[in-house]
């Protein structure tokens, strides 16, 4: 009944029909544009700005520089605010600075008529800059000469240690095999189809409307009030549709700004709207990792002790920062939880461009390092990886080391089980023997991963839900849920209409989040929506229907306790579920009897303080062209357990879409920067290659169903793990067909080239 | 510079006054009200702004709207009549080929196209690949949208 179904997307023929509104399509005529003038260097300062003649221009109404911003100082990460203010994100960014941190900061603004003038005016404006070396790997960064990129900051963000699961040097101990191996993870980015956008007007001389695009409203508003000093509660933050985000909306980048612009030009509608290769240059990216990996194992292949030693970039600005390398560090821990754990990382400023949250949120880069040493220390052993996988795999009860509470769902060994019979592992290993050598080679690869949902304990994870029953019967429901393309919409009407017990189609769903309006919630990350505002929507779809159940007893006379929702009618369960009255005279009842009801309405805010594992594996097989360096993916699955499946054609398409970035990170995908001068060589879809059609195999996928108890639905994260686990998948795979480790991201021609030729597989 | 250029939008006939820089996205968008087509790019990277000009396939961000005067567009809000969706927009639902929608208006765009083209004729999976390879989508992984075509070609 309704969850678990195949249930239409609920806003599908909106966006089929191009009915479906986001950010741009609210665009009007008299809208000002807005225009960033960037910087052209990656670090300096600014000697000398003249505006004037870009101020002349005919069409210009106005041009700000960093000398017209307040001095206030913000976070830009996508977080709860900090109650505690050890804990709250590194404020560090101006809205516009002469402090150039990384190539594309952003100096002054031009606001004109339209897009052409904007652009005549920037060119008239003349910069000249102080140049300083830019600091781009963590080499330079750490000099002890190195420049502070924040004066306030030794270049180091943040830093932490940890052991877990028992003593390290004791662990290391029992090992009968220890490999050490570094590993390197490039960055990367989202490219949602929809640049960054924003369009700020004022209702009247104190409130600031913003429509923007972004997964986090209730955040943004207060972002916004912080950085233009003003109360929050001024700030109105609207977000229609979204052309998806993948963690780069997971920021505030554009609102604060475009709040500034209109609040400074009496109230007009100002957009900025990022051009593609600005939003490649000049917004968020995946953080490139370096790491050192210890491994101990036992001859057996059990796996006895782990050190990762890990260095990440963030570049010119913190934004997420320091969390990503702790967050994917601590949720890694989970995925082999009986062996002793280490974990030491550093996050770095660099004048590169600057990281923040990308789906997964920092387990790809470190599952990279950590599934690929576990490939290495298979083949020195000689043991089977899927079943040294399996020796290891977490189980459903085993004591997660790094929060020491017990793992409270797992289907791990069921999922590499699966993936083990789906492409025939142990034929095509016995087949591929005789496929070592020569031009093509092939072979099979194997990688795990262990995920969250939801950032609790590290943050409150708050939800909203409200829920009302409708003049004709059917209900409303507004959460603080942020559809961005991932299906929340849908998922909350499944889970509201299951709960309730009425049909999905008398579910109305508001999509668009109005910050004056819906519900609190944090916005969607951390896969945690489905999560937690599914136990929002358990409570207030439970209250609303004893609500309907109480007021039916009253009109019919019969116990509340011997009735229930079925379908569109109010039922005595007593008496084989007849009717005794429908839901349509109990709601018009409602509303407009003169004497009794009222607006029948649950309005629940709730607070989740669990947080639910989620697991799953790569299975690949791929075919490896040694001369031309190239690799072809033959069959790909991915299995996971997500708990249950609230819907099997979105939860599909999570899969999908996830696995073709994974395969994209793992094959083609790299932002290309300068080492000597922090330029970006490819900042737009041409030279940055994302997976085109042509690009990806047919995919697959299948689930192990476990029941999550702390979910209302049983349901754990889904949006961001399937991403996670076929680059090292992908990795193994190579390594099994040519007897070549590749151990960096992306394992683009170039990199196996290099590999190929040091192993001697191709002549010099 | 302005010039005043005749076309027809989904069977209805417009005459517009366009600035001679202006794309036909542009055109389409802000002046004749039709938001469905997107811009991904606006230098031909994405196809998020595909539309049919005389049944041929462009991305109208770098099609002049000048270009335009004479023709025939078609674009995502002419493909559903009388309430109901083609047969395209249709499949596009069903086999769950949606997640943000972005790109959805020019893919739909597209694979109308590729049934015009292909009706009576054979074709791979590759055939649908290729024959959307201009179109990018980061949410599908592109899977269910070749289960979309593949059943919109079953169906009228
Ligand atoms: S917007 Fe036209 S191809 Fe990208
Ligand atoms: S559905 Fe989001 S880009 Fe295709």
């Amino acid at each position: 009944m309704a969850v678990g179904d195949r249930v239409d997307r609920v806003d599908a023929i909106a966006k089929v029909t191009g009915k479906a509104r986001y950010t741009d399509d609210f665009f009007r005529p008299g809208t000002l544009v807005a225009k960033y003038l960037r910087s052209s260097i990656a670090h300096g300062r600014v000697t000398g700005l003249s505006v004037e003649k870009a101020r002349e221009l005919e069409g210009v109404e106005a041009v700000f520089t960093y000398e017209d911003v307040p001095p206030i100082k913000v976070a830009t990460a996508g977080h709860p605010y900090s109650l505690d203010p050890a804990h709250a994100d590194v404020a560090d960014k101006l809205l516009l600075t002469d402090r150039i941190k990384h190539l594309g900061d952003e100096i002054a603004i031009v606001v004109a008529e339209n897009e052409l003038i904007a652009d005549e005016a920037l060119a008239l404006v003349e910069v000249e800059y102080e140049e300083y070396p830019a600091l781009t790997t963590p080499e330079k960064i750490l000099a002890p000469d190195a420049r502070k990129i924040h004066e306030d900051s030794s270049n180091v963000v943040g830093e932490h240690q940890y052991e877990c699961g028992g003593k390290l040097d004791e662990a290391f101990e029992l090992a009968d095999l220890i490999h050490e191996e570094q590993y390197y993870t490039a960055m990367v980015q989202h490219v949602h189809l929809e640049n960054h956008t924003a369009l700020a007007y004022m209702d009247d001389l104190d409130h600031i409307v913003v429509i923007s695009s972004t997964q986090i409203p209730h955040i943004a508003r207060r972002v916004v009030g912080q950085a233009l000093g003003i109360p929050w509660g001024r700030v109105r933050v609207i977000k229609p549709y979204i052309g998806g985000g993948f963690g780069n909306k997971q920021d505030v980048i554009l609102e604060p700004m475009v709040a500034f612009l209109t609040s400074k030009l009496d109230g007009q509608p100002v957009r900025l709207t990022l051009s593609r290769e600005e939003c490649m240059l000049c917004t968020r990216n995946r953080h490139p990792m370096d790491f050192e990996v210890k491994l101990g194992m036992k001859e057996d292949g059990t796996a006895v002790a782990r050190m990762v030693d890990v260095i990440s970039m963030t570049g010119g600005y913190a934004s997420h920062g320091h969390s990503i390398v702790a967050a994917g560090g601590s949720k890694s821990c989970l995925l082999y939880p009986r062996m002793t754990i280490g974990y030491h990382a550093r996050t770095l400023y660099a004048n590169i461009p600057v990281g923040g949250a990308m789906r997964a949120y920092g387990s790809p880069q470190i599952t990279f390092a950590i599934e690929s040493a576990m490939d290495d220390a298979a083949r020195k052993l000689g043991v089977d990886p899927v079943e040294m996988r399996i020796k290891n795999a977490a189980r459903q009860g085993d004591i997660n080391p790094f929060s020491k509470l017990p793992i409270s769902s797992c289907g791990l060994v069921e999922c590499l089980e699966k993936g083990r019979s789906l492409i025939r592992w142990d034929e095509k290993r016995e087949d591929y023997r005789n496929h070592k050598s020569g031009k093509i080679r092939y072979g099979l690869g194997v990688a795990c991963f262990s995920y969250g949902t939801g950032t609790y304990p590290v943050c409150v994870e708050i939800a909203g839900a409200r829920i009302i029953l409708n003049q004709d019967g059917s209900i409303h429901v507004q959460t603080g849920a942020t559809e961005i393309g991932q299906g929340s919409d849908t998922a909350v009407a499944q889970m509201a209409a299951k709960t309730l017990g009425i049909p999905v189609e008398n579910v109305h769903i508001v999509s668009t989040q109005d910050t004056d309006v819906t519900p609190f919630d944090t916005g969607a990350y951390a896969s945690r929506q489905a999560y937690v505002v599914g136990n929002a929507v358990y409570k207030a779809a439970t209250e609303l229907k004893q609500k309907i159940l109480d007021y039916a007893a009253l009109l019919t006379g019969f116990p509340a306790a011997s009735l229930d929702l079925k379908g569109e009618s109010i039922v005595n369960i007593t008496d084989n579920n007849t009717s005794v009255i429908s839901l349509n005279d109990l709601a018009l009842s409602s509303y407009y009897d003169k004497e009794k009801g009222g607006q029948l309405t649950a309005d629940v805010s709730h607070k989740t303080t669990t947080n639910a594992p989620s697991f799953g594996c790569t299975f690949v097989d791929v075919a490896v062209d040694i001369p031309l360096c190239k690799v072809t993916i033959n069959e790909i699955y991915n299995i996971h357990d997500s708990g249950v499946i609230i819907n099997p054609v979105m939860a599909k398409g999570q899969v999908e879409g996830g696995m073709a970035m994974g395969i994209g990170a793992a094959l083609s995908e790299q932002v290309l920067i300068d080492q000597e001068t922090g330029r970006v060589h490819n900042n737009n879809m041409l030279d940055y290659k994302v997976p085109t059609f042509t690009d990806v195999p047919d995919i697959h996928h299948d689930f192990v169903e476990t029941v999550e108890p702390t979910a209302s639905y049983g349901n754990k994260s889904l949006g961001e793990p399937p991403i996670i686990s076929p680059p090292p998948a992908i990795r193994n795979a190579i390594l099994d067909a040519t007897g070549v480790a590749v151990n960096e991201l992306p394992m683009s021609p170039q990199v196996l080239f290099k590999a190929f030729k040091s192993h001697g597989l191709l002549k010099p | 510079m302005n010039k005043i250029i005749t076309f027809t939008v989904n069977g209805k006939k417009r005459e517009l006054n366009v600035d001679v820089r202006s794309s036909l996205l542009d055109v389409l968008r802000e002046i004749v009200g039709m938001t469905g087509a997107k811009e991904g790019c606006g230098v031909g990277e994405c196809g998020a702004c595909s539309v049919l000009v005389d049944d041929l396939l462009v991305d109208s961000c770098i099609y002049m709207a000048v270009w335009a005067d004479g023709k025939s567009i078609r674009t995502v809000e002419g493909e559903c009549r009388d309430g109901k969706l083609s047969s395209v927009q249709k499949s596009y639902v069903e086999k769950g080929a949606v997640q943000c929608g972005f790109c959805t208006p020019g893919f739909v765009m597209a694979s109308t196209a590729f049934k015009e083209r292909f009706k009576d004729k054979t074709f791979t999976r590759d055939d649908i690949r290729r024959e959307h390879a201009g179109n990018i989508c980061r949410c599908t992984g592109y899977e269910s949208i070749i289960e979309a075509v593949e059943q919109s070609m079953e169906e009228d």
